[in-house]
């Protein structure tokens, strides 16, 4: 009795009955079937959604590619030629090159927060209220965060331009400058950015086991030998993490770039998202296809990262099971 | 503990360290003073160019006026239209998902796992054109429901991990033993597994709240007009409005940011719990 209202309760069986034998054999089919059935049962919705809505569109960004398209008429296939079109585009250059420099400087992220966990990993009182407003730039919007950088730049009158003028130094109109442009906007980009790894590392460094530091320090070191030899190890989690987001968030960098100047000046601090935005939808172009032979570019960057990511997960979970 | 707690250190030392928290922290949050300074400096202060000294006074009309002028109400509004029902439906998803990968063993399991783990880390951009290919298609293009479709389906990847990744520390006796009594597979999963995955739920309801709240790029690119704009999509607008006019834009940013911020503080334990899930286990 207890198993048929089981049944009933779980979603396979919505359909009512006609007889009470048929309930019994149904009922007891689903009962051997359903360790089987469950899994897919349960997956289903939420696969649905993703194959449709992430799954799909990366092949069907990867065709679009191959053809001449402005988003409403017909597709026409043209082959290579968007890539080919790639290939002596000096605008795709500069996001390339911009996106790269993204890469590395935002790396920066990692050592800086770690740097500053280290800093706040103490038990003075009132350590986690410094915590937390460490952490707060991460929580505000990027676009907030573009606002406030565009600020602190501005010319004239920003923050940065007179701490400059302090220190000496000439007023630059960071933004308006095409020689420093994307490292301002990366520098904006990594102040969330460097909050987001430093709270990796504190929680990770609130697990370090203090029994090999203790040993450690028996031992003898300390300083820069205790963080390399015996820390860093122990951190390697929290490294793992804080460079995959560093990677993701480097390749997804749209919106400081969008608020912050638009691409300019001259296209000069564009990357391939922004790139491939301005081309597909902004008033430039609609050309879809084009916008999508950018978008496998930047693609096909990520998929590096995203096997090497797999393939350490692999081998966690071979490990596990 | 590392590195060495200062409490053990000298006297010099710990006073130089109580000394240079404030001061660190001072410099690493200048830039969001300076505009929290601005969003309630007089207009007249700016015009006079006294950017950094005290405001003359406290011109808290400034945020009065960045909501009688503006739509800021409106975008706010559907920011919450857009964020509320994004984190309900991704959890709940995420829920029968990461269970289904985390209990059961499958020939696909690993691989529908990664499926789900490989499109999260995927640059979102690249998926622009055909999303908003599909959502014109089904009529939703400009509407908030359309959003909330997209966001919902990306972020049941990122909620797929994590949760699977929780119910798989579970202890399975627990499902084991339910088994054995005979209890059907919805029923575990209903009585026995979802109350133990409350911490995984308050975890990933912040942090996905602050996601999608900060969401930009698919509000431009989903949306149009300023009916269905969330406030990300809106200050931009408003900024193009109120050029140099740096009171305002500061005032319009600090009301933007305010929901994540007051969720983060609330429930903080919650959020950093979410956000370094795997920075500790090997």
């Amino acid at each position: 009795m207890s198993q048929q209202v089981a049944a009933s309760a779980s979603p396979q069986s919505g359909g009512t009955f006609s007889s009470g034998e048929e309930v019994r054999t149904r009922t007891s089919k689903w009962i051997a079937n359903q360790r089987r059935l469950a899994p897919w049962l349960f997956l289903m919705p939420g696969a649905l959604m993703f194959l449709v809505y992430v799954i799909a569109p990366i092949a069907q960004s990867i065709t679009i590619s191959f053809y001449d398209w402005d988003g409403i008429g017909t597709k026409a296939f043209i082959g290579i030629e968007n890539y080919i079109e790639l290939w002596d585009d000096e605008a795709f250059y500069t996001s390339l090159y911009n996106n790269l420099l993204w890469l590395v400087l935002y790396m920066l992220a990692v050592p800086a927060g770690l740097l500053i966990a280290i800093f706040l990993n103490q038990t003075v009182t009132g350590i986690r209220i410094y915590k937390s407003l460490f952490f707060f730039p991460f929580v505000i919007s990027q676009i907030v965060v573009g606002l406030i950088f565009s600020w602190f730049y501005a010319p004239n009158f920003g923050l940065f331009t007179k701490l400059l003028e302090f220190l000496g130094f000439e007023g630059i109109a960071i933004l308006a400058d095409e020689r420093f442009v994307t490292y301002g906007i990366i520098a904006a980009g990594l102040w969330p950015q460097i909050a987001y790894c430093m709270i990796l590392y504190l929680t990770g460094l609130n697990n370090v086991s203090p029994d090999q530091i203790e040993a450690a320090r028996l031992d003898g070191a300390k300083g820069w030998k205790m963080l390399w030899y015996v820390i860093l190890p122990q951190l390697r989690p929290a490294t793992f993490i804080a460079v995959v987001v560093t990677i993701i968030g480097a390749l997804r960098s749209f919106d400081l770039v969008s608020i912050m100047t638009s691409g300019g000046p001259y296209g000069s601090s564009r990357v391939l998202s922004y790139y491939m935005y301005e081309q597909a939808l902004s008033e430039y172009g609609f050309r879809m296809g084009y916008g999508a032979s950018i978008a496998v570019v930047l693609f096909a960057i990520m998929m590096v990262f995203i096997t090497l990511f797999i393939v350490r997960m692999l081998k966690d979970e071979r490990g596990s099971y | 503990m590392f590195p060495a707690p200062v409490a053990n250190a000298t006297a010099p030392t710990r006073i130089a360290y109580k000394v240079a928290l404030p001061v660190s922290l001072l410099v690493w949050l200048l830039p969001l003073i300076g505009v929290m300074v601005t969003s309630i400096r007089p207009a007249s202060d700016l015009a006079m160019g006294n950017y950094f000294g005290v405001p003359s006074s406290f011109e808290l009309s400034n945020y009065l006026s960045v909501f009688q002028s503006t739509p800021m109400g409106l975008f706010i509004m559907n920011s919450f239209k857009v964020t509320i029902p994004t984190v309900i439906g991704a959890i709940a998803l995420s829920c029968l998902t990461g269970y289904a990968l985390a209990t059961y063993r499958f020939k696909a399991n690993l691989w529908l796992f990664f499926m789900f783990v490989a499109g999260n880390f995927v640059p979102f951009q690249i998926l622009m054109v055909p999303v908003r290919d599909l959502t014109l298609k089904m009529g939703l293009y400009d509407t908030v429901t359309g959003l909330v479709l997209f966001h919902v389906a990306f972020q049941t990847g990122f909620c797929t991990l994590f949760m699977r990744n929780f119910i798989k520390a579970l202890p399975s006796e627990l499902i084991e033993a339910a088994r054995v009594e005979g209890v059907s597979e919805f029923r575990i999963f209903w009585y026995v597994v979802l109350p133990l995955m409350r911490p995984a739920i308050a975890a990933l309801s912040v942090l996905i709240f602050t996601f999608i709240w900060n969401d930009f790029f698919w509000a431009t690119v989903l949306v149009q007009g300023t009916h269905a704009m969330p406030v990300t999509g809106g200050i931009i607008s408003l900024n193009g409005q109120w050029v140099a006019q740096w009171h305002l834009v500061s005032a319009g940013s600090v009301v933007a940011a305010m929901p994540p911020v007051i969720m983060f503080f609330l429930m903080q334990k919650h959020f950093i719990a979410g956000l370094t899930l795997g920075a500790t286990k090997g």
